[in-house]
This record gives structure tokens, sequence and C-alpha cells, in this order.
């Protein structure tokens, strides 16, 4: 049905607004939750989604919009936003933010003096009553009937003395723990008006809250009346002796993380090490794979032989295989006990290397196996170029009498080199940040003793940060990041040398 | 070619083909050897690359269907290997359909239109290609957590965080799809222009349609990259039902928990059609690229 002229003219500005306001309301929503940058973001991305798609000006833009938006809000973003992590003490004892953590804190309860009762729960309906039994006395009363609601609510409800037993069946013992986070939310408040609250699973007792917030942000602990003050410095509540109350909050802490890289030595020694073996593994890697790739262009080039479709497509396999699956496949090839490579050595020479307890022999394997994942790709490359190299400068040669070893070193080679080296400096750049293999084959093991944070002798940078950040060590995300933020530089050095070498390959083509 | 031809020729061939052949073996041995394996009965057998007795034990397992243990003692597989696949290929659909409309969009833009940054962005795409995401692990972990807290359904654990922390990784995509519409040439879009079409409509109903071997390859290639990638996936994912393949796979091969056998039925299932597609787009993307390379 075709729609009137008016109404197709007036549709989109309506829908525009519409959006907009719904927008506005979804932000206004967020930022009430305390979510004060993900409802910044959130209103950027709407401001510029409304002028982009109301403006004539800005036709183009319309078309980038969303590509170019969610580049920016989900690799640039992260990557500043590490940058910024570096400096805080973001980690598993500080992970909550200041408002959270004295949220926390304020609802904490401690048991106070006074009756303890017997709780039962009885249905009413398809509602609840509450049966307290005064543990020492016997006497019994009941609350009104509540609803079971969600975890965090908070409910006051008044019981009366009992008159007889409850009617209705008791909550059986599995539901109430399912139940128990929002019954810990109820309070009762008795005939004589005193407060209890749940303290254990058949049982309330006269509960407390552990703090109570003063005017100048300090907290009064109501058990024994000192008094606990915020920290910004350490990301704490201290004491006034300067004991550190749990949970801790997220502060800045200025460059402490990346002086505490640069000196600690209980940090720095593993990390110079994890340094110098990165760069190895990628240098070795990119160097054995290109020779294998280069020796294996030449050949595959050559007309005189046959069957080079089929080496091609069977050479090629390694870089179709998903890279998780051939890592993983290796893991299990290389196994110390049960794995088959293993199995042929013992066949054949009678040893049984310890692929994975030998830090040498690790890292061995490591490059073996990512040369079998790496080559083909040379290889192809390879050939590519190798197919560009003009026909009559080996003509030229073969009259003058050269043997294809001359061949290779004084033209091939020299001649696809050139056209190379942006492709082998990225290859290097992808292997300094290679973080899948070494997390899928070895997961940095065997460790190096004695260093504060567990530190592997095959982990290169990125693998070690993610440890600290997701593994053994306790969810240091801060210093993680701002080891990841010196990576970040170090791949901006790689990556200007990459630009460099590219402009001066294409230089030289023309 | 050269037409002086050497005595020691022959030799050579045989030479290249002795080496090649062994290098071939090398490659090819891990991938059968996977294939014997997944064959075997038990997880710790070892024997030959063809196995004397054939047990589809693992292929069960990976499948989730019950298993009858070698005492007569039925069990059902823990490691919801299905549910992963279908996981993975749910995320990696959504993923790619992201990635193309995207790509599709802002490539139109760059390769027709003129725009104050046109430049400025394209070197920037490719400068933001260069820095790896598993560098900002730390951070996408942590916006995604407390997006959670506001959003659960883009928190951890949920596919849509993953989609969504993959929909960023499209500069490669944008810089391949304007390359393929510059070989198309502008006068076609310009005719409709003429007749009375709007940018939009000439982008959509004339340039799309002629460039859809281009969308094709992108989306097949973001679904694999979907599909293969580990890191992000694995801090994203950690309930077991919600895991993909690639985040899910390396509990077969835990110290305390050797599935030797299990992973390698699991492997083939979810690597050899990722292997095949990949095989054939690679051939299709190199005729693609250079194609869009021939104008330039």
């Amino acid at each position: 049905m075709p729609m009137p002229p008016v109404l197709k003219r007036l549709l989109p500005p309506i829908l525009m607004v519409l959006l907009g306001l719904a927008g506005l309301y979804v932000v206004t929503v967020v930022y009430a939750t305390g979510e004060t940058l993900l409802a910044g973001v959130m209103l950027v991305t709407l401001v510029c989604f409304v002028w982009i798609y109301t403006s004539k000006k800005t036709y183009a833009y319309r078309y980038l919009f969303p590509g170019i938006g969610a580049a920016l809000i989900f690799v640039v973003f992260p990557m500043l936003y590490t940058i910024r992590i570096g400096f805080t003490n973001y980690s598993s004892t500080n992970l909550l933010t200041f408002k959270r953590a004295t949220q926390y804190l304020l609802e904490e309860t401690y048991r106070a003096d006074g009756a303890t009762y017997n709780s039962e729960l009885h249905a009413d309906g398809s509602r609840w009553r509450i049966r307290l039994e005064d543990a020492d006395s016997g006497a019994a009363f009941v609350t009104e009937p509540l609803a079971l609601g969600a975890e965090g609510t908070h409910l006051t409800l008044k019981a009366q003395p009992a008159t007889g037993p409850l009617p209705g069946d008791e909550m059986p013992l599995k539901d109430l723990i399912d139940r128990q986070p929002f019954l810990k939310g109820i309070t009762v408040v008795m005939p004589d008006g005193g407060q209890v609250r749940m303290t254990g699973l058949r049982e309330f007792a006269p509960s407390r809250p552990q703090y109570t917030r003063n005017p100048d942000g300090s907290l009064t602990n109501n058990q024994d009346h000192s008094v606990i003050r915020p920290n910004h410095k350490t990301g704490f509540y201290e004491t006034a002796d300067g004991d550190q109350v749990t949970p801790g909050f997220q502060v800045d802490i200025g460059w402490k993380n990346y002086v505490q890289i640069f000196t600690d030595t209980s940090l720095r020694e593993p990390l110079w090490r994890i340094f110098i073996w990165t760069i190895v593994f990628s240098t070795l890697t990119v160097v054995f794979c290109t020779t294998l790739g280069m020796v294996l262009a030449v050949l595959l080039s050559w007309e005189n032989l046959r069957f080079r479709g089929m080496y091609r497509l069977l050479l090629f396999l390694p870089y179709a295989v998903p890279g998780f699956i051939s890592i993983l496949v290796f893991k299990g090839l290389f196994n110390n006990n049960f794995g088959e490579i293993n199995l042929v050595l013992n066949g054949l020479f009678g040893i049984k290397p310890t692929w994975f307890s030998d830090p040498f022999l690790a890292k061995t394997m490591i490059l073996i196996v990512n040369t079998w994942l790496g080559f083909p790709y040379m290889m192809v490359v390879c050939m590519g170029l190798i197919k560009a190299i003009p026909q009559d400068l080996y003509e030229a040669s073969a009259v003058a009498g050269a043997g294809p070893i001359t061949n290779f070193f004084r033209i091939t080679m020299p001649l696809i080199l050139k056209p190379l080296t942006p492709l082998l400096i990225s290859s290097f750049a992808f292997n300094f940040n290679n973080f899948v293999l070494i997390n899928l084959l070895t997961g940095g093991l065997p460790d190096f003793l004695n260093t504060s944070t567990p530190a592997g002798t095959t982990d290169i940078l990125v693998s070690y940060t993610y440890r600290m950040a997701f593994q053994d060590s306790g969810q240091k995300f801060g210093l993680g990041a701002a080891i990841s933020t010196v990576v970040f530089l170090m791949v901006a050095v790689i990556s200007l040398i990459q630009i460099r070498s590219t402009r001066i390959a294409e230089d030289t083509k023309r | 070619m050269a037409i002086v031809i050497d005595k020691s020729q022959r030799w050579r061939v045989v030479a290249a083909h002795v080496f090649l052949i062994c290098l071939c073996a090398l490659v090819i041995f891990p991938l059968l050897m996977v294939v014997s394996i997944s064959l075997r009965p038990g997880n710790f057998a070892s024997g030959s690359l063809i196995p004397t007795t054939i047990s589809l034990e693992h292929w069960r397992f990976a499948l989730g269907l019950p298993v009858t243990n070698a005492d007569g003692r039925v069990i059902l597989p823990d490691l919801p290997v299905l549910r992963w696949l279908w996981n993975s290929v749910k995320v990696a659909t959504l993923s790619a359909t992201t990635a193309v409309l995207l790509s599709t969009t802002a490539a139109y833009a760059f390769a027709r239109m003129k725009f104050a940054g046109k430049k400025a962005s394209l070197v920037g795409l490719m400068l933001m290609q260069m820095f790896p995401t598993i560098l900002a692990l730390i951070a996408i972990h942590s916006i995604f957590s407390r997006l959670g807290h506001t959003f659960p359904a883009f928190g951890i654990d949920s596919p849509w965080a993953l989609v969504l922390a993959y929909s960023g990784g499209i500069a490669l995509h944008i810089w391949t799809i304007k390359g393929f519409y510059e070989t198309i040439p502008s006068e076609i879009e310009e005719a409709a222009t003429v007749d009375g079409a709007t940018p939009w409509q000439a982008f959509w109903r004339v340039l799309l349609p002629m460039a859809l071997p281009i969308i094709m390859v992108i989306f097949l290639l973001a679904f694999i990259g979907a599909v293969n990638e580990y890191p992000v996936a694995s801090i994203l994912l950690r309930s077991q039902d919600q895991l993909t393949m690639a985040a899910g796979m390396k509990q077969f091969l835990y110290q305390q928990k050797y599935l030797w056998g299990d992973f390698a039925a699991a492997a083939i299932l979810s690597g050899l059609p990722i292997a095949v597609v990949f095989i054939l787009v690679q051939r299709w993307m190199i005729s693609g690229l250079t194609a869009g390379a021939n104008k330039g």
C-alpha cells in the first residue's frame, strides 16, 4: 500500500525524534544506576547518531557511522581504557568502585544482644508467613504474609503473638536455601519494638548494621565505636592505626605500576627474561617460516617438477586448519607419556624427551609447532612474488652458466626480499603477540622459580599479562594493563618500522 | 623458461620430490594421526597409524550420545560439544552478518564519496588493525562486566557480548570491499542517479548486487575468523553451556582429565568444515583481491 506523500515526508523526522527520546531515556536510566562512563559513551553515540542522520551536510557519514562507530567503541576505546586501568590499583582486592565498596560495608551486619528466634516459613496461599519461636521462652510469633521477591529488596514486617500453629506447609529446605538472599533483606519488628533479621537458615536474631555513615564520609563501627576513613591513596577504608578494611576500592595510583615494573626486582627479573624470549621466539619463528616457505616456493615454481598442484594443496593444509585445533593436536602429540611423537622417538632412538617440563625442550617444541603453523603463508606469498620476477633474468644467468643455487642467492632472494620485508615485520609483530599459541600449547609453563607472581619460561609478554589478570596470580588488572601499555608502545614502534619499510618497498617498485 | 638443460637436472628433480614428499608426510602426519586417534578405543591407547580395532566411542562422545565403557558402565558425555559447536555457529553467523552490514556501507562512503577526514580515517583504520586485541583483553573484560551490571544481555557469558566485541574488527574488510567497489565503474551508479535514484538506492539496488561475490567472501572470512577466535571468547565466556568451540576445546586436554580420543573426534567434527570452507574461500579471495588491485 503506497503511503500518502505527507506521511512519507513526515515519517523520518517523527521516527528520529522518537528514537532520540527513547535513547535519552535509556541514557538517564543508565546514569541513575551510577555507570557514569557507560552513560557518557551512550550519550555521545546518541548525539552523533541524531546529528549525522538529520543534517544534510553529514550525508557521507551516515554510511560510515555504524562501522567507524563500532571500531571506535570496541577497538579504540578498549585500548584507551587499558592505558587508563594501568594507572589504577584495579585488582582482586580492589575490585569495586568506591560507591559499591561503601555500599557493601554499609550492608554488613553483626549480631546484637537479645533473644534469638527459631524460624519457619509457612505457606499462606501463594504467600508466606514467618513463624518465630523464642529459643529460650518458647513464645511464638507470626508475621503478616509476604510475597517472595528478588534479592536486594528490603522489607519490614510486623510480627504478632501466635494464636496457634500455622496451617500452611513449611517451606522445604532446598527452597529455603534458594530464597535465602531475599529473606536476608527482611527486617521483622517484634511486638516489643525489637528488630530481628535472618541470621541462619532457621534462625532470626537481632542484628544491626555494622557501620553507620558519618556526614564527613567516615564510617563508625557500631560494635566497637571505632571510626574508619576512606584512604583514596591506598584504595581502602582504614582504621586510625592504618589497618585496611576489605573490600578495597579502585583508585588512581599514578605511575606506581610502572615504577613497579621497572624497579621491583622480583617482577623486573622475570619480565626481562620474558621480554628476551618474546624477541627470540618471534625472530626465530619468522626466520624458520620464511626460510622454509621460500625454499618451498622456489621448488613449487620450478616448472620441471610434476605434481606441483598436489604438493601445494597438501603443504597449504596447516594454514586452513583452525589454529586452536592444530595447537591442541600438537599439545596431545607432544605429551610426555602417551604422545605419539614420543612413541615414535622411543621406538626409533629409545628417547623420551620431556617436552613440557624442560624449559629448553618446551621452547624447541613451541618453535617446531609455530613453524608448522606459519610456513604455508610465507610459501604462498613467496610464490606470488616469484611469479613477478622476469624470466629473462634466469635465461641470462643460464647462458652465463649459473646453477640453481647461484640463481637463488643472486636473483630470486634479493628480488623478493625487499617486497617481503613489510610482511616479515608484520609477521614478527603478530608472533610478538601470539597469545593463542603459548596459552593453548604450554600455558607459559614450566614456571620460573622464586618469582613474586607466577611467570613461565615459555611465557611471552601478552600471555604473561593474561596470566596476571585472569589466572593464577589474583587478578592484578592494574599491573597487567600497565604491562600491556608498555607492549602497546613496542607494537607502535614495530608498526612504524613496518610503515616505513612498506613505503620503501613501494618506492622501489615504481 | 631456461632452454639450457643441465645434466644433473634429473637428479635434482628426484631430490626435490624426495624432499617434498618427506615434508608433506611431516605436515600431514599430525592430521592423519588425529583421524586415527579418534577411531581407536580408549583415551590412552597407542598403536599404529591405521588402527587395528575401530571404535566409534569417541565419535559418540563428541555427538553427545551415551558411551558404554569397557566394564559395561554407561557414561554420558560431560562436555557439551554439540552445544559448543552451535554456540560457535550462532556467534559466528551473527558477527559475520554484522561485519558485512558495517563494512559494506562504510566502504561505499570510502569508495564513492568525498568527505572531510577521508584519508586520515583510512590510515587510522589500517593502524587500528595493527594493534592486537589481546593487549586490550583486560579492558574488554572490564567493559563487558560493567556493561553486564546494567544490561545483563550484553555482559559476561552472553553471546551478544562476543558479537559486539568482534564488531569493531572490520578495518581489513572495509579495505577489501573498498578495493572491490573501485573496480566497478561508477558510471553505472551515475546512470541510476540520472534516472532519479537517491545515493542510497544507487548503493542498495545497483552497487551491492554487483558486489555480491566479495560480500560472500567477507561473510565467510568473518565467519571463520569468529569461529577461530580464542582469546576474547575465553575471557568473556565462563559457563560450560555458553562456551564456543574455540574456548571449550582445551578442556579435553587437562592434565587431570586427559580425553585424547574424544578430543580428536571433536576436533575433526569442528575443524574439517572450517578447513574446507577456508581452502575454497582462500582461492576466491585471492582472485577478488587481485581483481581489485588491477585497477589502481
